[in-house]
């Protein structure tokens, strides 16, 4: 209440008025209007922000000329989608795109299943290993991208996986599988062990209860698993650009560099491209978003 | 195989027997945990290949004086074999006292470290209030949620190439600031603007993981524990204090030390939002980078020792933070 002195002149109705303690008549978790207002404004305040970046390029997308940033309000008057029509159609744009969506899709779906397993095992059942792997797990996300980056390339090289969507599908594993194994630990421990037992009466070996019983259950986890691989991989750019070599291999955050050179920057096109690339994302992101609060705090909660 | 599910996960200390023989003890914890081992070998093997080894090597390296010129490389159809020397502890010492050694690193240092608080503390406050807000009765209160995990949810690189345009002279953020007649910084060119658009675009990618995970903490402590304080009498404040805050531990604890791991090893936007440009507002990690991939010859070896030291700093940073958390945990029962 003490935030009214900022803004004395505005007085929501009803809230001017002390009522001798509304606290005590209203039930728990509801607002006075002045804290119902407050609330809106902040949280309307702040989607703003997070939701500005966003609009703003694709509203500079929209401008033809690539210093047309720096004039925004001269956009309005010549709004068109030929950047969008350049990039599609002049450009390698659905190589980039199928490349990105296969390496993508594939670290998605094998990231996932490796990281499940590995979760699982670490929250169901005792081994010998047990706790250096969970410490492997944590430390690996430590790593900073420069110590591997050039003993990676040399190790690729040495099995032939420079410039190979396996190569990259594997590099990608690694940066994407401990967090998720953490995070579905997190998630594995809130499921009873009880169903694991339900599922060993009923004759099921471990593999079978972990397919039939588990997975299933922790599909929030899941989603949020899956969400976050695809993300990291889809939107990658210095392993990309490091071991992609041939133009037919781009991914689109590599391609997306070729717009900026020294002598050109075709910032228009760049900003078609990035809204492109960032709608598919979105629609996945749509799609896990109802599970994203139980699925990560879960990882979060227990560990 | 009875073993193969035991109760009650998470729980720390096996009884140990007396000890077997090597051979032989490696042959009944096969026989005996078989699943488990089956279930984590492709995470083992993957990270094995493609982590541990780099590790090895990567250090190894660190003890040489590799740089693009020397290391073994392919011309044409001709293969030149690497030619670099062990020179021991060199690049260390050289890095943490060698001549140029403030400017080259300790200036990076105090700059990371002065980030990563910063970073973590406006991600967490600023995501713990956001969480507060949407954790009450509000209309609304869906739509609000999905607008505010856009900016993790949309690449990074999209949403920072658009607050690079963004900040750069005469855009967006300068045009309103100069209407409202207040300084218009060169974000992109000034040494303090630099770092101040990097802990800005930081902070707005990061506050929605946060925010999402302190909402899910938030949702998990039982409503009984505000009724109990209520009926005591406890203030909002003093609810704040000593139910939601302690509810929260769990939670706080893990993000705030992956958000401390990810924010020191952020390397997408600096890069993003600088490219090899703003030499002072490069973190260790994007200085290490730039070492080994950014200028010509190429210094592997630097690169990678920066790479282990960060590590370093890391790995003690993290059993302290852990031991610290233990202790805290034994005092408040």
């Amino acid at each position: 209440m003490s935030t009214t002195t900022e803004r004395p002149t505005i007085t929501v109705p009803g809230s001017g008025i002390p009522k001798a303690r509304p606290a005590k008549t209203r039930r728990r978790g509801e607002l006075s209007p002045l804290g119902k207002a407050l609330s809106h404004g902040a949280l309307i305040l702040a989607s703003l922000i997070a939701l500005f970046p966003v609009l703003w390029i694709v509203f500079i997308s929209l401008g033809p000329d690539k210093t047309d940033y720096l004039h925004p309000g001269a956009i309005l008057d010549k709004m068109t989608t030929s950047n969008y029509s350049t990039v599609l159609f002049d450009t390698d744009f659905f190589t980039w795109f199928g490349n990105a969506a296969l390496v993508s899709g594939v670290t998605t779906v094998v990231g996932v299943l490796i990281a499940a397993t590995t979760g699982y095992a670490v929250s169901r059942m005792r081994f010998p290993g047990h706790r250096p792997l969970m410490w492997s797990l944590l430390v690996t996300q430590m790593f900073p991208i420069a110590v591997l980056i050039v003993p990676m390339y040399t190790i690729l090289s040495t099995l032939g996986l420079l410039d190979s969507y396996l190569g990259l599908i594997l590099v990608y594993s690694t940066t994407t599988v401990p967090y998720c194994a953490w995070l579905l630990k997190g998630y594995f421990d809130t499921i009873p062990v009880e169903i694991d037992e339900a599922g060993r009466v009923d004759g099921l070996n471990p593999f079978g209860t972990f397919w039939r019983l588990v997975l299933p259950l922790a599909r929030p986890g899941l989603a949020v698993a899956a969400f976050y691989s695809f993300l990291t991989a889809w939107a990658e750019v210095a392993f990309a650009s490091t071991f992609m070599l041939s133009s037919d291999k781009y991914t689109l955050a590599v391609g997306l560099q070729t717009f900026v050179s020294e002598h050109d920057a075709q910032w228009n096109l760049m900003a078609a491209t990035a809204v492109l690339i960032a709608i598919p994302s979105s629609l996945l992101f749509y799609l896990v978003q109802r599970h994203l609060v139980t699925g990560l705090t879960a990882g979060a909660s227990k560990s | 195989m009875a073993v193969a599910v035991q109760g009650a996960p998470s729980k720390g200390s096996r009884d140990r027997e007396p000890r077997p023989g090597l051979v032989e003890r490696f042959k009944r914890s096969y026989s005996k945990h078989w699943y488990a081992y089956v279930m984590i070998a492709p995470v083992v093997l993957v990270l094995g290949v493609l982590v541990l080894y780099p590790l090895i090597e990567g250090i190894w390296l660190t003890l040489t004086d590799a740089t693009s010129l020397n290391s073994a490389r392919q011309i044409g159809v001709n293969k030149v074999p690497a030619s670099y020397n062990f020179i021991g502890l060199h690049n260390y010492a050289d890095i943490l006292w060698g001549p140029g050694s403030y400017d080259r690193f300790w200036s990076h240092f105090v700059w990371t470290i002065a980030w990563t608080v910063l970073c973590v503390c406006l991600h967490y406050s600023l995501g713990l209030g956001l969480a507060l807000l949407l954790n009450q009765k509000l209309r609304g209160r869906g739509a609000y949620r999905l607008l505010l995990i856009l900016p993790w949810a949309v690449p990074t690189f999209v949403t920072v190439f658009s607050w690079r345009l963004m900040l750069s002279d005469g855009g967006a953020v300068n045009t309103v600031l100069g209407a409202l007649h207040l300084p218009e910084p060169g974000w992109l060119d000034d040494p303090l603007g630099q770092k101040a658009a990097a802990i800005l675009v930081n902070t707005w990618v990061g506050v929605p993981f946060m925010m999402i995970s302190l909402l899910g903490g938030l949702q998990s402590i039982p409503a009984e524990l505000y009724e109990a304080a209520e009926m005591d009498g406890a203030t909002a404040w003093q609810q704040f204090r000593h139910v939601t805050l302690p509810g929260l531990r769990t939670v706080s604890s893990t993000v705030v030390l992956l958000g401390v791991i990810w924010t020191f090893n952020q390397f997408a936007v600096i890069f993003l939002l600088f490219g090899n440009g703003a030499p002072d507002a490069q973190l260790l990690v994007t200085w290490a980078y730039r070492l080994g991939f950014g200028q010509q010859p190429r210094d592997y070896a630097q690169s990678a020792a920066y790479g282990v030291i960060l590590l370093s700093i890391l790995i003690v940073f993290t059993s302290f933070y852990r031991r610290w958390l233990a202790r805290n945990e034994q005092a408040n029962g």
